[in-house]
């Protein structure tokens, strides 16, 4: 039995199991993922040697205003410069997606991995907004990575207040039209307006707490909007305006914040500043829709696309008990009998796809292109789901006939790569334990080659689902 | 001669699929082709055909108005009232030769602002968010659907409003080799017990077989940037919706369009992908050849943008928008709007322009006249609680 709970612990709450990864899970399961919560005793050196998110907003700036310059001096930017720039960004994304999946390829603590990605996920930013490519991975180790299994809210305040999530939703931007510098500007320029943006309020209430169906209207989205002007980062803008802060950094902006007691959610927040912004998020936290959409997500990533409405619940009200600490909801979660059922009930995503197949090989890629290549082939680019709503989670959006083809179509190149190295069924048995399915095993002994069979294992349904 | 429609109008048909004898929907009898684009974000109407005579038009917009027809970077006169932004040259074109219409205040029965709701709501055909769990052109699909999969997404991933009970398939671009053909075989086999995994096998090889049709390796490689692949998807569209046993129908998308800062006006970031989705209509056109004639091309988003401009140069979610039909069956040249003004009083919630034509009036209006399907199994089945939004009428040519 515990061989068989083995098997689930290493690929369905792991990122997928590597050669030994089910006897060391076989002692006791539930232990060997509870202990993983903290991760790893040390942050892996790929992940250290990255710089900060700071030093690389302000070398983008940087760049960027010397392009800006030259466009003012009334020369085109210098093609070098211009092609500076895109090499800057994408030796950065590179680095950082290598170092993500180079990571996850090797993690002993893959649960709390799984749980990175998972927070990354829901509090996503994307690489197709400037200069997102730069520094979504930073932000995933700097914001998420340290608080995935504390208080939500702690969470929460870090994502809302990286500079990453304040310039994806534009948060920056947005200047309360009674602030100090709103007033003065618009009384001096009649054309240009300068206003809210809605943007990380609604997004804020939408996607990372309450869930759309949450109870807010849009009056609390323009209030929450309100209260959030100011949220900003230090140091001046590629156009040269606002100094003062720490350069790269969160800074809260007084002089473009919106004054005044404001009631959001029917709750006054009588707070000046940026503690104004921290109570109503803090609220937001341990809200019960928040509770009940945090769980429901949870439930779907970890059990199956349709989750038990009962299940859905025990979580609730784990999370409500404990004020929304997430380490007492993952500890509920591995309680609950739903969690260990035998069925593969969820199919991979591109992203779960990969990072197994690297694992069951227990390969490190060298060239991150190999992974940027393989996930953008798939569908499920790196840090790029499009949209502050992140990467879908179920079987119906990851289940074109088009997208399984690419995945026979990637398996077919590794097995290629590996080839002859590998014996495809004591790969299968490693990984997939006694739950490997006597008909997929026969199938892949009976390949007329290793790489055929190498191929048949990694896109048969044993290794699609977890 | 009396044609499927006014044959359903005498028989006074309001049974759904099951009473209709299949072989009278048999795919080959309709040459009808319908390419549905969906525009992910939120497209500002008022810039895709900004409505300049409007005594408001230039004050609402301030910076973001984009100049008269005439003038220099101006929009193009689709009437008295409207223009067409400067970047849908091609489209403009077809417009002039009768073959394009803009619906113009047109929105879903969706009233907030959330994009992922919104685009809920545009593809299940529903009246409220997860009302339903399939899209209404797969739902519509069940009289016509023969043999081979009728619908195409040109997409890894089946968009919503082709999901459902329904077989369609799936193609986009690959650079890998192919797996050889004695392995397709075996997964073939090792798929037989598995329906998810075997069904979708055999439709992707089915689109393989086309697509592998189209010539060397290198046409099938994504290239480019989205603007470009973009491109690409929709020669593909063109070469799938002409293969003799190929799909009638095929879905396609194109996102970016989100433009809470620095919008722009007759250039800029909005103008490049007006731009992308010109330049997409006119590969796809020329790819059909002669079946472009009967083809129409429905191009909708989940809602507008604000009336006015935000802090930011940009547009936030609003509620109104526009909606373009094209291609050679439309009975176009025409804006069909029922304008209900940007002064202040007349906005929704003092910030969005107002929807007054439902964009479900815009489908069902495909639905019956163009593929022919009954008005009652159109109503009940594929836009249920939808009678507050009739189809609306002649948009295609008969």
């Amino acid at each position: 039995m515990s061989m068989k709970k083995a098997v689930i612990a290493a690929n369905r709450f792991g990122l997928g199991a590597r050669p030994g990864d089910l006897e060391r899970a076989a002692r006791n399961p539930e232990a060997w993922l509870l202990d993983q919560l903290s991760g790893p005793s040390r942050l892996p050196a790929e992940i250290r040697a990255l710089p900060d998110s700071a030093s690389v907003l302000v070398e983008v700036r940087d760049v960027r205003r010397n392009q800006r310059q030259m466009k003012k001096d009334g020369d085109d930017p210098a093609p070098d410069i211009v092609e500076k720039y895109g090499r800057v960004m994408r030796r950065h994304y590179l680095d950082q997606t290598a170092a993500r999946y180079r990571t996850a390829a090797r993690s002993d603590t893959p649960f709390h991995e799984r749980l990175v990605h998972f927070w990354s996920n829901h509090f996503a930013v994307s690489a197709d907004k400037q200069p997102m490519p730069a520094i979504a991975g930073l932000y995933e180790n700097e914001a998420i990575r340290p608080n995935v299994s504390g208080k939500f809210a702690d969470l929460l305040l870090a994502v809302e207040k990286h500079p990453a999530m304040i310039v994806y939703l534009d948060n920056q931007r947005s200047i309360g039209p009674n602030s100090t510098l709103g007033k003065r500007a618009n009384r001096r320029r009649k054309d240009q307006q300068f206003g809210l943006n809605e943007n990380l309020a609604r997004e804020i209430l939408e996607l990372h707490t309450l869930g759309v169906d949450g109870g807010y209207t849009q009056q609390d989205v323009t209030t929450f909007a309100q209260v959030i002007t100011g949220w900003s980062i230090g140091g001046a803008n590629d156009r040269g305006r606002f100094a003062d802060g720490d350069p790269g950094r969160f800074e809260f902006r007084d002089i473009i914040h919106e004054p005044g007691a404001r009631t959001v959610l029917g709750r006054k927040y009588a707070q000046s500043g940026v503690g104004q912004g921290e109570a109503v998020l803090r609220d937001l936290a341990v809200h019960p829709s928040t509770a009940r959409f945090l769980c429901s997500k949870l439930a779907r990533h970890f059990v199956s696309d349709e989750p038990p409405a009962i299940l859905i619940d025990t979580l609730t009200e784990s999370y409500l008990r404990s004020g929304g600490d997430l380490a007492a909801v993952y500890e509920t979660l591995l309680g609950d009998d739903e969690a260990w059922s035998t069925t593969r009930a969820k199919y991979k995503t591109p992203h779960d796809f990969v990072i197994s197949t690297l694992r069951a090989f227990d390969h490190v890629p060298e060239r991150p292109q190999f992974i940027v290549g393989a996930l953008d082939l798939m569908g499920q680019t790196p840090y790029r789901p499009g949209s502050p709503a992140g990467w879908p989670d179920t079987a119906q959006q990851w289940g074109g006939a088009d997208a399984l083809y690419k995945r026979i179509e990637w398996s077919n190149t590794v097995a290629r790569v590996v080839g002859s190295r590998v014996n495809p069924v004591q790969l299968g048995d490693a990984v997939l334990g006694s739950s490997f399915n006597p008909k997929t095993r026969k199938a892949v002994s009976r390949a007329e080659s290793l790489t055929q069979g190498i191929t048949l294992f990694l896109a048969s349904p044993d290794f699609q689902r977890r | 001669m009396l044609n499927r429609r006014d044959m359903f109008k005498l028989f006074g048909v309001t049974t759904a699929a099951a009473c209709m004898p299949r072989l009278a929907f048999a795919a080959a009898e309709t040459d009808a082709r319908f390419v549905l684009v969906v525009l992910r974000g939120a497209v500002d109407g008022l810039a895709l055909a900004a409505p300049y005579a409007d005594p408001d038009y230039e004050r609402v917009r301030g910076e973001l108005a984009i100049p008269r027809p005439g003038k220099a970077g101006g929009l193009l006169a689709l009437d008295g009232l409207f223009g067409l932004h400067p970047s849908l040259a091609g489209l403009y074109e077809r417009y002039r030769k009768n073959e394009a219409l803009v619906v113009h205040a047109t929105a879903s029965p969706y009233r907030e602002r959330s994009h992922f709701d919104g685009q809920d709501i545009l593809e299940n055909g529903a009246a409220s968010v997860g009302a339903l769990r399939d899209g209404w052109l797969n739902r519509a699909l069940a009289p016509i659907a023969g043999d081979t999969e009728l619908a195409i997404a040109l997409a890894q991933n089946t968009p919503l409003v082709l999901r459902g009970d329904q077989s369609v398939t799936s193609w986009a671009p690959s650079r890998l080799p192919d797996a050889d053909d004695s392995t397709i075989a075996r997964l073939q086999r090792l798929y037989a017990d598995d329906e998810f995994f075997a069904k979708r096998l055999e439709q992707a090889l089915n689109s393989q077989q086309i697509a592998g049709g189209m010539g060397s390796m290198a046409d099938t490689r994504p290239r480019g940037n989205e603007a470009q692949q973009f491109g690409e998807l929709m020669r593909s569209a063109a070469r799938f919706l002409t293969a003799p046993d190929g799909p009638r129908i095929g879905v396609l998308e194109l996102g970016g369009w989100d433009t809470h800062a620095n919008q722009g006006n007759t250039s800029g970031a909005l103008a490049n992908r007006f731009e992308a989705l010109d330049n997409g209509i006119a590969y796809l056109r020329e790819g059909l050849g002669t079946t472009w004639d009967d083809t129409v091309v429905a191009v909708v988003t989940e809602f507008g943008r604000t009336v006015h401009v935000n802090g930011t140069r940009g547009t936030d979610h609003g509620t109104a928008t526009a909606a373009v039909l094209v291609g050679g069956a439309v009975n176009g040249g025409r804006v069909i709007s029922d304008w209900p003004g940007l002064a202040r009083k007349n906005l929704l919630a003092g910030r969005d322009l107002m929807p007054t034509t439902d964009v479900r009036s815009v489908f069902k209006a495909v639905l019956q006249e163009h593929l022919e399907l009954p008005a009652g199994f159109v109503e009940r089945t594929v836009f249920p609680d939808s009678s507050s939004a009739p189809a609306l009428e002649y948009l295609v040519t008969v």
